[in-house]
């Protein structure tokens, strides 16, 4: 997995609550049996129209955000299905952050096994750092992942909070199964104990 | 010792290895694949020279994908989705998993087969790549749904990394009201908490209109616990859950069966429990309902006007105006005056026999609209049998009903069952995102009998109009 030490780029605004993984990736796209190439179908639908041109209206089609590595966001992002397409096509436009006042469960696991650190922050934050991201391409913001903290285009600073195992797998780009691997004993011991104690199962 | 909740049980009986920070390793005890979320693991297995830990508590069955046509044995058309099962059919042949094909008549929905075959039971972890998971809770099982990289993490490890979650009782109190069903306490509940409301916990559902559930409604009911947000949704099990899993052709018999029972009675929340949240609905005020809008928290009595934008708070106004605009709906309108062109009735949160009962019962000697499109997708090949036996899908064709093969089919559109642009369709199904059933479709979630009645009148309908 790719590490995450510290980020500076352009922070796209998307000012909307409860984006579902269907908006972030439609089913169509799910018939892939690969991880990658999915990009350029990030936000398909609010992206491109029935013949397949782009919506200009779109955050990420304008000019200023085509390179966005930062997505800022409203409440609830990534709510609906599993589906792992979701984060691999935010990665693969080439986000690797996300901002937004609360994520959907799976979604958020998700994203820490491919390298993309989503970060929860409460509503009033969120609101600072959306209007910053308005700003444009000019706007450029850090996220620096070993201090926990963000700095603004205009250099004001905000702290954010981080599961510590998985700021660990993320600075040093490890493997999870790898890790588990290691605790294959404890695993082992695990089976038999239970194979005693609920055979059925 | 401290009292425990449902959930802290199940947990506690799972951890393989659990970290000072917290970080554990629970082990799972049954694991369900499906074609779209799992080719990926099985390559990143064959990449690094792993192998399944455990293939005996690994099922897999072909379901999103699959056409729902009587024709479908003569293949699926589209490349994409035809390699897809294929994967499937070659991954679970060289890794030695349990399999149903799609020729075989267990094949269905992922979360009506493993129920129905009897490899969901009380006190387990179960885990799939699909939120819907959740559906197992309805055991008493720990069911959620996983990403493709813990597909794979299970796979190779049969454990997943985890950090607790947070307990929530959701308690229905007294009794259901003729016409309402599991189906409209789930969505009340979210319609209530909201779509994030649930977020970092894990949701026992309990009260006496659970209990009256059936295992089916009861299914209905975690089924969509992800659409509020939380982790998982359960239901401590009872002699209802110990009847619906006795002779199940994976469930344990003779002595292992009565060494689980003792077990399985165990497994209750003890009266002094600790809960970080609880939430208690009176089932007497629970409402037939649909949702109008294109969150699965838009939820309102069929009785009520569609709302205005303005009617609600914060980030909610915005997204309001723009799921009316997508529903092509009007503010003030009463919703039994929103006219639809297809019903679709199915899917893993309505696609059990006691639903297509309800629906049957409702569509008896009735004729669907004239010009609606109505459909009926059985969620396994066994319950698509039964249904037949019991003359339920003569009364579906005679109305004028398709009665399909077994799948996920219009629930998310991945296979040729999907809607067109501005179509409007009353569902049984657990999303009404936008584009969810199809690039532009316009989804109203609702009961199987609520469906079956809009399918008679081509509008959303109360129910307890039709009922006798």
């Amino acid at each position: 997995m790719e590490k995450f030490e510290k980020l500076t780029g352009v922070a796209a605004p998307l000012d909307m609550i409860n984006v579902d993984t269907d908006m972030i990736i439609p089913k169509n796209f799910l018939k892939t049996i690969k991880r990658s190439g999915l990009g350029v179908n990030l936000f398909d639908e609010m992206r491109y129209d029935d013949d397949r041109n782009e919506i200009p209206d779109f955050v990420l089609n304008k000019p200023a955000y085509r390179n966005a590595e930062i997505l800022v966001a409203g409440d609830n992002f990534g709510c609906g299905s599993s589906r792992e397409h979701a984060p691999w096509a935010i990665k693969d436009f080439g986000i690797r952050c996300v901002i937004a006042p609360s994520f959907a469960d799976i979604f958020f696991n998700n994203c820490f096994k491919n390298g993309i650190l989503p970060i929860p922050l409460p509503q009033e934050q969120v609101d600072l750092l959306m209007k910053d991201a308005e700003k444009g391409e000019n706007a450029r913001m850090t996220i620096d992942l070993e201090n926990q903290v963000i700095t603004t285009s205009d250099g004001e600073e905000i702290t954010f909070e981080v599961d510590s195992f998985r700021k660990h797998c993320l600075m040093n780009g490890l493997d999870d199964i790898g890790l588990t691997m290691e605790k294959v004993g404890a695993i082992d011991s695990f089976e038999s104990k239970a194979a005693q104690e609920r055979p059925w199962v | 010792m401290s009292p425990k909740t449902l959930y802290d049980k199940i947990w506690d009986a799972h951890v393989a290895h659990e970290d000072e920070d917290g970080t554990t390793l629970l082990y799972i005890d049954r694991h369900l694949v499906h074609e779209v979320t799992s080719p990926q693991a099985f390559e990143g297995l064959r990449m690094t020279g792993r192998s399944v830990r455990a293939p005996d508590k690994t099922i897999a069955v072909p379901d999103h994908n699959v056409p729902t046509t009587l024709d479908r044995a003569k293949g699926i058309e589209n490349e994409e989705s035809r390699i897809q099962v294929e994967a499937l059919d070659r991954n679970a042949k060289d890794t030695g998993i349990h399999y149903y094909p799609v020729s075989d008549v267990r094949q269905g929905i992922v979360h009506i087969v493993g129920p129905e075959q009897g490899w969901t039971l009380p006190g387990m972890t179960v885990v799939c790549g699909d939120s819907h998971t959740a559906t197992h809770g309805a055991f008493g099982a720990l069911a959620h749904g996983i990403g493709t990289s813990e597909v794979e993490h299970v796979l190779a490890t049969q454990t997943l990394i985890q950090k607790k979650s947070k307990n929530m009782k959701v308690e229905i109190t007294g009794k259901l009201a003729p016409g309402v069903t599991a189906k409209d306490i789930t969505l009340s509940v979210i319609g209530k908490t909201g779509t994030a409301g649930g977020t970092g916990y894990v949701i026992e559902y309990c009260g006496e209109a659970i209990r009256d559930l059936s295992m089916e409604g009861r299914m209905t009911v975690c089924n969509m616990a992800i659409e509020g947000g939380a982790r998982a949704g359960l239901i401590a099990p009872d002699e209802k859950t110990f009847e619906y899993c006795k002779g199940r052709p994976h469930a344990p018999k003779g002595a292992q069966w009565e060494a689980a029972l003792n077990w399985w009675k165990t497994l209750k929340s003890d009266d002094d429990a600790h809960w970080d949240k609880v939430i208690t609905i009176r089932g007497e005020d629970i409402a037939p309902v649909v949702t109008w809008g294109t969150s699965p928290e838009d939820v309102l009595p069929i009785t009520a006007n569609v709302p205005a934008a303005e009617d609600f708070k914060g980030g909610k106004v915005d997204a309001a105006r723009r799921s009316l605009e997508y529903m092509g709906l009007t503010a003030g309108t009463p919703l039994t005056q929103v006219e639809i062109d297809t019903v679709f009735i199915g899917s893993c949160t309505n696609g059990r026999i006691e639903d297509l009962r309800a629906a049957a019962a409702i569509l008896k000697g009735k004729k669907v609209k004239d010009g609606i499109r109505a459909m009926i997708v059985p969620g396994s090949g066994l319950v698509r049998a039964q249904a037949e036996e019991e003359g339920l899908a003569e009364i579906f064709t005679e109305a004028g009903f398709e009665w399909r093969l077994a799948g996920c089919s219009m629930c998310l559109a991945m296979n040729p069952d999907q809607l067109s642009p501005g179509e409007r369709c009353a569902a049984t199904s657990n999303r009404n995102f936008e584009g969810r059933q199809g690039r532009g479709g316009r989804t109203h979630l609702m009961s199987p009998a609520m469906a079956a009645a809009a399918a008679i009148t081509g509008r959303l309908t109360d129910v307890r109009e039709l009922m006798t």
